[in-house]
Formats: C-alpha cells, sequence, structure tokens
C-alpha cells in the first residue's frame, strides 16, 4: 500500500451555466468576471433553468452567447422595459438585465427610472466602465471630468459637457428602489464583495422586495489605454473617488432579508 | 350578445381583452387615451398584466419583451407616439414574435392636432421601422369592424408570428356606436416552441433581431418575404359596394372609405353608376381586385383624410390604363359626403386624364377652396 | 514544503491579461513566452507549482474563467 498526494480535489472550476465559449471581450476586460459572478450566484440558487436574461447593446451585446439559460436581445437602452415586458407575464421566472453605461444611464436613463420607481420586480447588473466600450470608447455619462475619450479629445469638460452620472446614487431616491448599490471587479477583496451583492440583488427578486440593481466599476483597458494590470489601478485610484462603493439603498424589507 | 352603445377605443380595448389579451403596454396620447384608460382598470381586474410605460418608448419595448414569451400582447398609441415605437416595431418584426398595434391616427405631421385624418398610411403600410419587413394592416370603417378586426388581430399575429397594425382613423376611436362585444375566451395555456420561458431543463433558447453574418441575415429576410406572400395569398380583405355594375369606382379605408359610400348612394340616386371599393386590409392590399376592376370601369375616384398616400398603390395596379382620380382633406379636416359627390359628378363630367399626377390636379382644386 | 495546491489553465480562453500572475500571492504563475495559444496570446502556467496552495485567488480574478483549481489529496494505491 502507497500513500500519494494527488490534486484530485477541485476547489474551482469554470460554471457549468457558462457557455464553453471564448469570448469576444478583450484581454482583462472585467466584463467576463461579472458573467461568472451572474452564472455562479443563479446557480447557487438552483435558478439557472428559470431564467430569463435581458442583453444590452454594448460590449455585451452577445451575452446570450455566453449563458445556458434563455435570453432575449433589447435596442439600446430598452432592456428594463423588456424585462418588465417579460416579467408581467411570467412573474415566477427570475428576469434580469445586463447593461453597461450608454445603455442604461444615456440611452436608457428614461426607461431604468421608469422601471425603478414602478418597483419592478427585476434585477439589473450594470457594468459601469467610464466610457462607450463597443463603439471605439467615446464619452459615456459616467466619464469623468478631464477623461480623454475619443468624443472628448481634449478631456471631459465639464462646462460644455457636464458632469458624470452618478447612478447608485440618482436611483437609491426612488420609492420603488429596494436595493441599489455600487461594487468594483478591481480586486480579489471587491469581486468577493460584488458577487454578495449581485447574490443580494437575485434574493431580493424572488422574495418580491422591489427593484435591485448593482452598479459594478469595471475596467476597460483597451479604450483607457492600459493594462488589464493599470486599469483596475485607474478604478481605485481615479473612479472610486467619484464612484464610492457602497449600500445606496436598502429598504426596510431587504435590510431584514436572511440569506 | 346584445349590442351595446359603445365608444370606438373602449370597444377595441374591451374587444381584446375577451380575445385574450394577456398584457397591455401604453402611454396616454390623444385621441386613444380611452383604450389605455379602460384596460387601467379591467386588465387588472383580471388579473393580467397593465402597465403605463415611462413613454411609448418603454411601452413597445414592454411589448416586445412580453411578446419573446408567446403571450398575446398589444399597445395603442397615435401618430407621433408610433412614430417612437418605430425602432421597436422594427426589432418585433426583425424578432418574429407576434404583437398587436392599435394607432389611432390625428391630423400631422409633427405634435399636429387631435382632429382624425389618415396621413399614416404611407408609415404604417410602406415604412414605419428600418428594414425589409411588413406588418399587416387592418382599417375598420365602424365601431362594430373596430372590434371584429382586433379579435382577428391577435390570430393573424400569432398565425404568422408578425405584427398586425388596426388603423382607426380618430373618428373611429371616438366616436360612440351600436357594437356588439365577443364573448370571453379562455387565456391561452400553451407555450410556443420559439418562446422563451425559462429551461426547465429544455434547451436554452436565444431570441434575438442580430445577424452578423450578412448571408444569415439575408435567410433570415428572405424568410421574412416569403411569409408575406404567404400572407397576401390568405389575407387580402375588402368590402366592394355597388361593384357589380359599377361605371365608376370609389376607392376609400376607414372614415374615408364610409364618407364615400354616403356620397356613392347619393349618387346612385342621381343615377350615376358608381360603386365603391373599400379595403379593410391595406397591407396586404387588394391588388386583385382592383386590376379586375380595372378592365372594366371608366374611371377610379381615390379619397383619403390625407394627400394621396393609398393613392399610390391604387395607381400602381391600375398601371395608367384608366383615369385616376383623387380627392382627400388634410391636417384633420373630415370631408362631408357632399364634397365627395361633387367629386364623383366631376369625375363623370369629364374629360379625364391618365396623363399627369392626380395629386397636382387636385392641389390645384384644393388651394382655390381653401386658398 | 511540499505543493497544497495545483491549478490548470485552459488554453483556449486564456488571455494573457496577466491578472491572475499579478495576483498570485505565491508568485506561482508566470506568461509562457515559448508558446502561443490557438488565438494568438502567451498563457499563464504555473512557473512555481511547489508554492501553490490551492488558494483559488487566480481563478477569482480571472475574467475568462479559464482556471480550475485542486488541492492535493492523499490517496491509497496499490504499490
Amino acid at each position: 500500500m502507497v500513500l500519494t498526494d494527488v490534486p484530485t480535489k477541485i476547489v474551482y472550476e469554470r460554471p457549468e451555466s457558462l457557455d464553453p465559449r471564448v469570448t469576444h471581450y478583450c484581454p482583462g476586460c472585467t466584463h467576463g468576471v461579472a458573467h461568472r459572478l451572474v452564472a455562479e450566484v443563479l446557480e447557487e440558487m438552483g435558478e439557472i433553468e428559470n431564467t430569463i436574461g435581458v442583453a444590452p447593446v454594448g460590449c455585451s451585446v452577445f451575452a446570450y452567447n455566453y449563458f445556458d439559460f434563455d435570453f432575449v436581445e433589447a435596442s439600446h437602452g430598452r432592456a428594463p422595459a423588456m424585462a418588465t415586458g417579460i416579467k408581467r407575464v411570467l412573474p415566477d421566472c427570475i428576469v434580469f438585465t445586463y447593461q453597461g453605461d450608454g445603455d442604461l444611464a444615456s440611452i436608457g436613463m428614461g426607461e431604468i427610472v421608469g422601471a425603478a420607481s414602478r418597483g419592478e420586480l427585476i434585477t439589473v447588473v450594470f457594468i459601469n466602465n467610464a466610457n462607450y466600450g463597443m463603439t471605439g470608447g467615446q464619452m459615456a455619462p459616467t466619464t469623468l471630468p478631464g477623461q480623454k475619450t475619443t468624443s472628448s479629445p481634449t478631456g471631459r469638460d465639464v462646462n460644455r459637457q457636464g458632469y458624470p452620472i452618478q447612478t447608485a446614487e440618482l436611483l437609491s431616491t426612488l420609492e420603488g428602489s429596494a436595493y441599489i448599490v455600487r461594487r468594483s471587479l478591481h480586486s480579489v477583496r471587491e469581486i468577493r464583495q460584488a458577487k454578495k451583492a449581485i447574490r443580494t440583488a437575485f434574493e431580493v427578486q424572488k422574495h418580491g422586495l422591489g427593484f435591485s440593481l448593482v452598479e459594478l466599476l469595471s475596467t476597460c483597458p483597451t479604450n483607457w489605454g492600459l493594462t488589464p494590470v493599470e486599469a483596475r489601478d485607474w478604478i481605485e485610484e481615479r473612479m472610486i473617488p467619484v464612484f464610492p462603493l457602497g449600500d445606496y439603498k436598502i429598504s426596510p424589507a431587504v435590510a431584514d432579508l436572511k440569506i | 350578445m346584445a349590442k351595446e352603445l359603445i365608444k370606438g377605443n373602449t370597444a377595441v380595448a374591451e374587444a381584446a381583452l375577451r380575445a385574450g389579451l394577456q398584457a397591455y403596454f401604453g402611454y396616454p396620447i390623444t385621441p386613444q387615451t380611452e383604450l389605455l384608460e379602460h384596460l387601467s382598470a379591467r386588465m387588472p381586474e383580471l388579473g393580467r398584466a397593465f402597465v403605463q410605460a415611462e413613454s411609448e418608448l418603454g411601452a413597445i419595448n414592454m411589448v416586445y419583451g412580453a411578446a419573446c414569451t408567446g403571450k398575446r400582447v398589444m399597445t395603442s398609441s397615435s401618430s407621433p407616439g408610433v412614430s417612437l415605437m418605430m425602432e421597436g416595431l422594427s426589432y418585433i418584426a426583425g424578432t418574429e414574435v407576434p404583437a398587436v398595434l392599435v394607432d389611432v391616427v390625428r391630423g400631422g405631421p409633427g405634435l399636429g392636432n387631435i382632429a382624425p385624418a389618415q396621413g399614416d398610411y404611407n408609415q404604417i403600410v410602406h415604412g414605419g421601422g428600418h428594414g425589409d419587413y411588413h406588418m399587416i394592416v387592418l382599417a375598420p370603417a365602424s365601431v362594430q369592424e373596430a372590434v371584429d378586426l382586433t379579435v382577428l388581430a391577435f390570430d393573424l399575429a400569432e398565425k404568422y408570428r408578425n405584427l398586425v397594425a388596426v388603423l382607426l382613423d380618430g373618428s373611429i376611436g371616438q366616436m360612440m356606436e351600436p357594437a356588439e362585444l365577443p364573448p370571453m375566451q379562455p387565456l391561452k395555456q400553451d407555450t410556443p416552441d420559439w418562446a422563451v420561458r425559462g429551461t426547465h431543463g429544455g434547451e436554452k433558447r436565444v431570441l434575438t433581431s442580430i445577424n452578423l453574418d450578412p448571408p444569415a441575415q439575408e435567410v433570415m429576410n428572405l424568410r421574412l418575404m416569403k411569409r408575406w406572400q404567404e400572407i397576401e395569398k390568405n389575407e387580402i380583405r375588402y368590402k366592394g359596394y355597388y361593384l357589380d355594375d359599377a361605371e365608376y369606382v370609389v376607392v376609400g379605408f376607414g372614415t374615408a372609405g364610409r364618407i364615400s359610400l354616403s356620397a356613392v348612394r347619393a349618387a346612385r340616386e342621381k343615377g350615376i353608376k358608381v360603386g365603391l371599393l373599400r379595403p379593410i386590409s391595406v397591407a396586404p392590399f387588394p391588388e386583385a381586385i382592383i386590376d379586375e376592376l380595372t378592365q372594366r370601369v371608366k374611371a377610379f375616384l381615390v379619397v383619403e383624410m390625407n394627400s394621396g398616400q393609398m393613392l399610390d398603390d391604387v395607381r400602381l395596379v391600375v398601371r395608367g390604363r384608366k383615369p385616376v382620380e383623387f380627392f382627400g382633406r388634410m391636417g384633420g379636416v373630415v370631408p362631408f359626403p357632399d364634397e365627395v359627390l361633387t367629386e364623383i359628378e366631376r369625375l363623370v363630367e369629364g374629360p379625364l386624364t391618365t396623363e399627369g399626377h392626380p395629386r397636382n390636379r387636385w392641389l390645384a382644386r384644393l388651394t382655390e377652396t381653401i386658398g | 514544503m511540499p505543493a497544497k495546491g495545483y491549478i490548470d489553465v485552459n488554453e483556449l480562453y486564456c488571455k494573457a491579461c496577466k491578472l491572475c500572475v499579478t495576483d498570485c500571492p505565491f508568485d506561482v504563475l508566470a506568461l509562457d513566452m515559448e508558446r502561443l495559444t490557438p488565438k494568438g496570446y502567451h498563457p499563464a502556467y504555473m512557473i512555481n507549482p511547489e508554492a501553490c496552495t490551492g488558494c483559488g485567488i487566480c481563478a477569482t480574478v480571472c475574467p475568462d474563467v479559464a482556471i480550475t483549481v485542486y488541492r492535493y489529496e492523499r490517496h491509497k494505491t496499490e504499490a
């Protein structure tokens, strides 16, 4: 009899509900992390077969290729409206949107405020990377003052181009919002916090407690002109002062929720 | 069921409900708001979905979402609101999911006014959202017809996985007439095999209108076109009045057709052999009957409450073989039967021509009338 | 000290972003400059496998979910 040590115990592996497909996201783009967290949370909740996702227009326009559950494709900004339509007729399904800054905070502002104010029982995963990624790095409502983008080439001039919109803060003022938080994906610690927030958000929906949204500060190495590692530092040093992490709205019912 | 005196908008709303409407998403806009208001009370009463959206943009996208689940869903609006919905309609068509749009048309363009018009014919029949697609468009001329066509709209939408528009002139939406509402249908229980529903052990379904690969998009476009050919074959609807021995034919849809009927009857009293062709499906367009009439009548008079939009579709079929004249009022002005009778008499007196464009001749006459 | 953990990088997914290389607390990982993945990236690999504890930090930060993390187990086998 011989005792041998073999690395057979799997401590972590790729979730089954992520399709075995290479993503088109850039190296180091934290969309991949966000996708993974959503897949893990829904798997852990046993809701994969009961979920319908709504994909946006943006870098994640093909999100429906990466998750192994039902998905629909919205037009730009309208995902919260589509999600409303689906959830109102299929109230027992988990319905979520996955949106970027242009989709949610620019063209879709009417739809997101409408959905939040109505307290729609949907969950929104909001990826904030301070620019319009898919179309090549233009200024977004979340672009920082002074930040250079392809449509603010000398840096965002607040006098002519206004100030960034702080979505979590904005939506937290609405009575229909039950759970509005901002997290980040730029470090291991923050990723773990983000996963907990995403879990809470979906539980809020499952318990019918109101509208839930998790804003996730994400990297965009390509359009920021930084390496993936530098891009994470940029979130820490530049984005967090403008978009502080934290819990912006926790309704009393959500506070009592035991997960 | 007995007839009741009921307003067009209300009747259409209740008819949709009884046809098994499972979700309504809309936004207030005159002259169709009563439809929204009626459903805001009735849908929750029956435990069905109702949302007054943040805008027509929101409403049409809520329709899009619900349509992806295979449920019976509807929205309603009027001209400026329908313009806002155009993107959503294109997406719905591109995803091949069924939905019903009730368009209660008012004077335009722009904010226009809240009076009845037919100025959106081109928008709904020929244009609308971007891309190669067609909506089935049904044009009622009475409250009863609006009720019946609304019920039909859901069946057609599902049969063909196509958008269906019920095109009401503002007048039809607003007026009160006796009409019989259909009995309450039970809600559909089954889910189509293309609908999203949560996989529940089955295969994942994705509903999208993206086709990045042009050959793949073309295959999809071809599918839509073949479907349209099927629809053209099977879903032509129109009504003919006094056509058997007609020497002149008035062509008009909706309210214009209805007003023209009064004029045609008055003309018959005067011994003029005139008939009326009232298209009920303006898309697909009743080409065959117009072609048949072209062989045997002396001339056509197209009457519309716009600047001559269906006129061009009639001319396309007639192909210059017989004279086609036009009479219209625009901007929400509703013509009187007398005006149409005068036009019929002018047609009979002649001389008529197949040269030039009837719109220009009409504009010259209209300029004299209204300056 | 023998390794407690072991990681596997699926080279179909790895895009050489170096987040795992940077974040590994024990400097286990590096990009393999001698090889290219089918997509043309230098994949991450364990350059220092003895130091791996199977903590899973690399898998947590990997945006392409390319990493599987194992821990060693003691097995009895026939000699």
